[in-house]
């Protein structure tokens, strides 16, 4: 590996030294090696910030004085409900950089991410609706959030379907790379249009956090957790990207 | 460069008056998924009228999507999808011809045959005129949708696949068109619908032959 590093250095005379280095990221086996060195670092990241997290979550924040205890389950839902939306984003910038830079890389992290997007739709719809059935009164209503959450859901479907029946790979990287843009294209559309639709169950509580403002341990608690999510995504991510570098690296070696 | 547009809907208006039952297979389907529903929640007329626009619109969404895999599977079967590919045409032109006879040939006869269905809802006048606009902005979009799906599957094994990939995308026309008939039955106006149907259209023709045809090339290579 090292002396793939620096005859990639030597073939490059262009830019400074910090941008040879980013760029050498592209490279898998460069990436590789880097990622094994950042996975720990980030799971012990995901870990300390969910101690903390929880300990504001089901120590510090006060009860909520509408909902109850009910309400603690916001700490895992609302970052799960951020987490899904943002990783599918990051998958399909992943995505548009492998269509426009043709790069090995890219591809791979965009199937490396689309996983764990998944996980947190599962999450945010499903602590959705364990919440909704005590504060609701139901498990779940056809509201604009809810479906459109649903649909994301879908599309990672979609998506790691696609990629697992391709045999080919470049095939299943471009062909879900196209995918994974439309389905972008979709979100907003999705988002907007469910106002119009079954305008009976719109309105009041989408956000049971729509009182003006919340308490200052709940807001601690919820960034914590969230960056706790953040950093676990990032560490299973980086730990997946690995395996499905190893992975075609093999099946380069025997085509 | 257009001149490979004519010639494909010609080819694929041919081939499907030749086997009738492959063209015909979506109608019946879009009937008979219709007609079940009244089997199903009850013969209420106001649950009917209720649920009427939304059914027939799930009910076309459905055939459309049934119908799609054939859209180029034949071609690539018989070698004539790599003859198109290598054609000095434009691919998005020769897409786009493939998916306005699919058009033709599989969703028009839906829009033609979807106000006797919604008679059978008790759909009123007005509704059913926005039934037929709406079909008829919307289908254009699901076909080409479909084309773009279609294209992404070829040759790969599971349909399930195709519909689970098409009917997300799909999922603002149908919100859209239903609404539209839904709002035309309670007197109010359907011209923002219908605005938003032709939004939809106007990006998909814009966009889905072309993410058509690079899926295509990747089908193929």
């Amino acid at each position: 590996m090292e002396t793939l590093r620096s005859s990639h250095s030597a073939t490059n005379p262009r830019g400074g030294r910090g941008a040879r280095r980013w760029r050498q990221l592209a490279s898998p086996p460069v990436f590789h090696g880097v990622a094994g060195q950042l996975v720990p670092w980030f799971a012990g990241l995901a870990a300390v910030f969910a101690s903390a997290g929880l300990v504001f979550a089901f120590g510090i924040a006060p009860t909520d004085h509408q909902q109850g205890e009910v309400y603690r389950i916001l700490f895992i839902h609302v970052p799960a409900a951020w987490m899904s939306m943002f990783l599918y984003l990051v998958a399909a910038l992943h995505a548009a950089l492998g269509l426009v830079f043709n790069s090995r890389l890219s591809p791979l992290m965009a199937r490396a991410v689309a996983p764990t997007g998944a996980l947190f739709t599962v999450i945010a719809l499903w602590t959705g609706a364990v919440w909704g059935k005590p504060t609701w009164g139901t498990w779940w209503v056809w509201d604009a959030r809810l479906t459109s959450e649903l649909i994301l859901l879908f599309l990672y479907l979609g998506y790691l379907g696609l990629v697992n029946a391709t045999d080919d790979p470049r095939r299943a990287d471009r062909g879900g790379a196209i995918l994974l843009l439309a389905g972008a294209i979709n979100i907003p559309v999705i988002y907007f249009s469910v106002q119009w639709w079954n305008t009976l169950h719109q309105g009041a509580s989408i956000r049971l956090t729509a009182e003006p403002t919340i308490a200052l341990p709940m807001l601690a608690g919820l960034l914590l957790m969230t960056v706790a999510c953040w950093a676990y995504s990032v560490a299973v991510a980086l730990a997946r990207v690995r395996c499905l570098i190893a992975e075609r690296e093999r099946m380069e070696g025997r085509a | 460069m257009l001149s490979a547009f004519t010639p494909v809907i010609g080819r694929e208006v041919l081939t499907a008056a030749r086997r009738p039952s492959d063209a015909l297979g979506g109608l019946l389907f879009f009937i008979v998924v219709a007609s079940l529903f009244p089997l199903a929640v009850g013969p209420d007329p106001a649950l009917l009228l209720s649920i009427g626009p939304g059914v027939v619109w799930v009910a076309a969404l459905l055939a459309v999507v049934i119908s799609l895999h054939r859209v180029f599977q034949p071609d690539l079967e018989d070698g004539s999808l790599e003859q198109m590919l290598l054609s000095p045409s434009a691919l998005g032109v020769i897409v786009s011809a493939k998916v306005v006879a699919h058009w033709l040939l599989g969703c028009l006869p839906l829009v033609a045959v979807a106000p006797l269905l919604a008679l059978q809802y008790g759909l009123g006048p007005e509704s059913l005129l926005a039934l037929l606009a709406s079909l008829l902005l919307g289908t254009p979009t699901l076909a080409l949708l479909g084309a773009f799906g279609a294209a992404l599957t070829l040759g790969l094994r599971g349909h399930a696949l195709l519909a689970l990939i098409v009917l997300p995308l799909c999922v603002p026309v149908l919100i859209f068109g239903s609404s539209a008939v839904s709002a035309a039955g309670q007197g109010l106006p359907v011209g923002p619908q219908l605005s938003l149907l032709g939004a939809c259209l106007s990006l998909s023709v814009f966009l889905c032959p072309w993410a058509t045809g690079a899926a295509l090339r990747l089908a193929v290579e």
